[in-house]
């Protein structure tokens, strides 16, 4: 680590024209850079090679079923929010090999999978989604067992995180406390500012593999007005929220609502189709496929991502014990909001509004909430009783 | 650690098969080296070509050379499982889990209660206690099944009813056959023997109905439920806390369970569908 270690927590500038160094840089360090860029419609995350591979001037309009590509009005790199990829797909790729076997008479080999990990470069990751990595972090990383595989392609990821610039449609980093300012988990931290003809970066690391990539970049400390400039900016943002949650107690309120009406609302409205799992940034669920290879001897182990909307997902011999589509929408908005709480000690929600955007029938996991908080069981229950006793809801 | 990795089967040859019941038998399986557990613990089978299910270590836990597990066939995997015979290889990922609360229940009274195949993981703990008997007070063993011949482990209970200090209690729902026991539900059985509800730890394991009514009647005796624990099953995919599936409630039943204190289940298993 040759770099000055001096530029950590200290803020600086970083012009549009000399960005393309940053892809460079990091091309040459050895890592795959993945980023932002346009394909079918939407600003997924895939391979760039240079600033020239970004969404420059577009953002996107999102609402409950609705994601549309617009033009921006200037050529940010920058100005959208999120779409239908995240980083997990990256770090908790959606197939895996777990092992390889081959049968010999009467003996069973097992191999298991070396995982190839290329060191791997996110470009524009956000705050929501620098939140996400960490509640998956506790997922695999932090029970019983570990994730050898999630764990080496985890260590082997460089982030440039972006601070919003724009809130989208359905977000609501802010009620969930993850957004929309980065403030921690990167190793870089960008906040893209346009103004008065003028585009820069006002770039700080957040390590010391981020201070060195930054003091091998064209910079120079930002001048306070700078820097004011890029509190704007998140300041502007966080103002703009799409949606908001009320999480007060939101444990308790799921907890004591399992028997709510409105699940049989929002039963009727749901597909079971599994997109918002599929979406969501922390969504880890998985099942496993063997499969036999035409001779019969050689067998190999797959994991893939699974959804708790399938029958199959909690089928035991009988049936499925979530049937209806009810118990499943209940099982995976509480899991989010509730038991997740109680199993990794976080929200399994960062507020990214991706499971509203792309739900094809616009659930809204926002509404669903407010829908319970406004005929809580337990007050409609004292109510009935005639207590009343004040309520904190 | 039996595995190198969690993920990762450990092959293991078929020693004997012993046929339980019409859709019932037990697997002894040759792990290579000792194979340590916990009475309660499940092991993941693979079978080559055929998958992988959860099933309960039925064997002496004091004997850890010999791993055993009783199943029933019910589905493709554990039929096609029923098509084992010695010498076939099996790969193992294991053991996984918590188990029955033998040592904290030392000192006090006991009771089993098994509904079918549930007498299986219930097995080892029984084991467990008959070779540490002193540390026990009184042990009462209730087991339920559906007809005379769905009876696991027949030869033992004849062997284990002979023991002064073991108290069996048998029914089936179904008395066909000249069966000259009792007919009627587990849950009858409780009425029976003489225990000390305040010191008795209860280890149940059948159906979910069945281990509800167990415990609703074992409330009515006065037993502190406390003191019940219960075996749960859920699907299943790692058994290592990452799949998810086998989430129910907050609780993860391959890594808090499979054997819980009733209590802290009670309320999700009031619930339909959790
Ligand atoms: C902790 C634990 C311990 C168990 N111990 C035993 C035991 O000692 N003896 C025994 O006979 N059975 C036991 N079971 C149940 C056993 O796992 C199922 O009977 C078996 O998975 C059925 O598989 P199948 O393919 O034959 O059936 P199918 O009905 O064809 O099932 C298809 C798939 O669904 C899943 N599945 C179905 N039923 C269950 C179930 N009850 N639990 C978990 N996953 C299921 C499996 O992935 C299975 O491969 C246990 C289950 C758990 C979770
Ligand atoms: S909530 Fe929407 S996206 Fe999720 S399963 Fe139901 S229909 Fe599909
Ligand atoms: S539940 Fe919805 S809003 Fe929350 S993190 Fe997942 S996709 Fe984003």
């Amino acid at each position: 680590m040759n770099g000055e270690p001096a530029t950590t927590g200290r803020q600086f500038v970083i012009e549009r024209e000399h960005f393309d160094q940053l892809f460079e840089l990091l091309a040459r360090k050895g890592y795959r850079v993945v980023g932002p860029r346009i394909r079918d419609g939407a600003i997924v995350y895939d391979q760039v090679n240079s600033a020239a591979d970004l969404p420059a001037g577009w953002t996107e309009e999102q609402e409950g079923g609705k994601y549309r590509l617009k033009r921006r009005e200037d050529e940010a790199l920058f100005g959208y929010a999120v779409g239908p990829h995240s980083w997990k797909k990256f770090l908790h790729p959606p197939n895996v090999r777990l092992w390889q076997a081959m049968r010999k008479e009467g003996s069973l080999e097992v191999q298991e999978e070396k995982q190839e990990v290329p060191k791997t470069a996110f470009i524009g990751a956000r705050s929501c989604e620098l939140h996400a990595i960490a509640v998956q972090d506790r997922v695999f990383m932090n029970g019983p067992y570990l994730d050898t595989s999630y764990r080496l392609r985890r260590d082997s990821v460089f982030i440039v995180a972006v601070n919003c610039g724009c809130a989208g449609g359905t977000c609501f980093c802010v009620s969930m406390n993850t957004g929309p300012k980065a403030t921690s988990g990167f190793d870089l931290v960008l906040t893209e500012a346009l103004e008065e003809g003028r585009h820069y970066f006002v770039a700080e690391s957040g390590t010391e593999t981020g201070a060195a990539v930054l003091a091998e970049l064209s910079q120079r400390p930002a001048e306070d007005r700078e820097i004011r400039s890029a509190e704007e900016v998140v300041a502007r943002t966080a103002g703009q929220m799409g949606r908001t949650m009320d999480v007060s107690d939101i444990k308790g309120l799921l907890y004591a609502n399992y028997e709510h009406p409105r699940w049989d609302n929002v039963a009727a409205r749901c597909l079971t189709c599994g997109n918002c799992t599929s979406v969501c940034p922390t969504c880890f669920c998985t099942t496993v496929e063997d499969v036999t290879d035409l001779s019969g001897q050689k067998a190999e182990r797959w994991q893939k991502w699974d959804s708790c909307f399938t029958m199959d997902f909690s089928y035991i011999h009988g049936g499925s014990v979530r049937s209806t589509p009810k118990a499943r929408y209940r099982q995976w908005m509480t899991h989010k909001l509730a038991t997740w709480i109680d199993q990794f000690g976080t929200s399994g929600c960062v507020g990214c509004g991706r499971c509203i955007t792309w739900c094809p029938v616009a659930i809204d996991i926002t509404e669903e909430v407010r829908a319970i908080r406004e005929s809580d069981f337990r007050r409609t229950k004292r109510d009935r009783h005639g207590d009343t006793g004040t309520d904190s809801g | 650690m039996p595995s190198a990795h969690p993920m990762v089967p450990l092959p293991c040859s078929v020693r004997r098969i012993q046929r339980e019941t019409h859709d019932t038998f037990s697997v002894e399986l040759s792990p290579g080296h000792e194979f340590p557990f916990v009475a309660g613990q499940f092991n993941m089978l693979y079978w080559f070509g055929v998958g992988e299910v959860a099933i309960s270590i039925s064997g002496d836990p004091t004997k850890p050379g010999r791993l055993t597990h009783t199943i029933r066939s019910v589905g493709s995997v554990t039929q096609g499982l029923q098509k084992l015979k010695p010498g076939d290889v099996l790969g193992v990922r294991g053991p996984f889990g918590k188990g029955w609360p033998v040592e904290t229940a030392a000192g006090g009274d006991l009771m089993f209660v098994a509904g079918g195949v549930g007498l299986a993981p219930l097995r080892p703990a029984i084991y467990y206690v008959l070779a540490n008997r002193k540390r026990y007070g009184r042990v009462v063993l209730l087991y339920g099944a559906r007809t005379p011949a769905d009876i696991l482990y027949k030869q033992e209970l004849e062997r284990w009813r002979a023991r002064f200090d073991l108290q069996v209690h048998v029914t089936v729902d179904h008395g066909t056959g000249g069966w000259q026991g009792r007919v009627g539900v587990v849950t009858s059985l409780i009425s029976k023997p003489d225990f000390d509800p305040g010191s008795t730890t209860v280890m149940i394991c059948g159906p979910e109905v069945m281990m509800r009514f167990t415990e609703a009647e074992l409330e009515k005796r006065e037993l502190p439920p406390q003191n019940i624990y219960i075996s749960v099953e859920r699907n299943m995919k790692c058994a290592l806390g990452l799949c998810g599936h086998c989430q129910f409630g907050p609780t993860f039943i391959c890594k808090d369970g499979p054997v819980f204190p009733y209590e802290s289940l009670r309320r999700f298993l009031a619930i339909r569908e959790v």
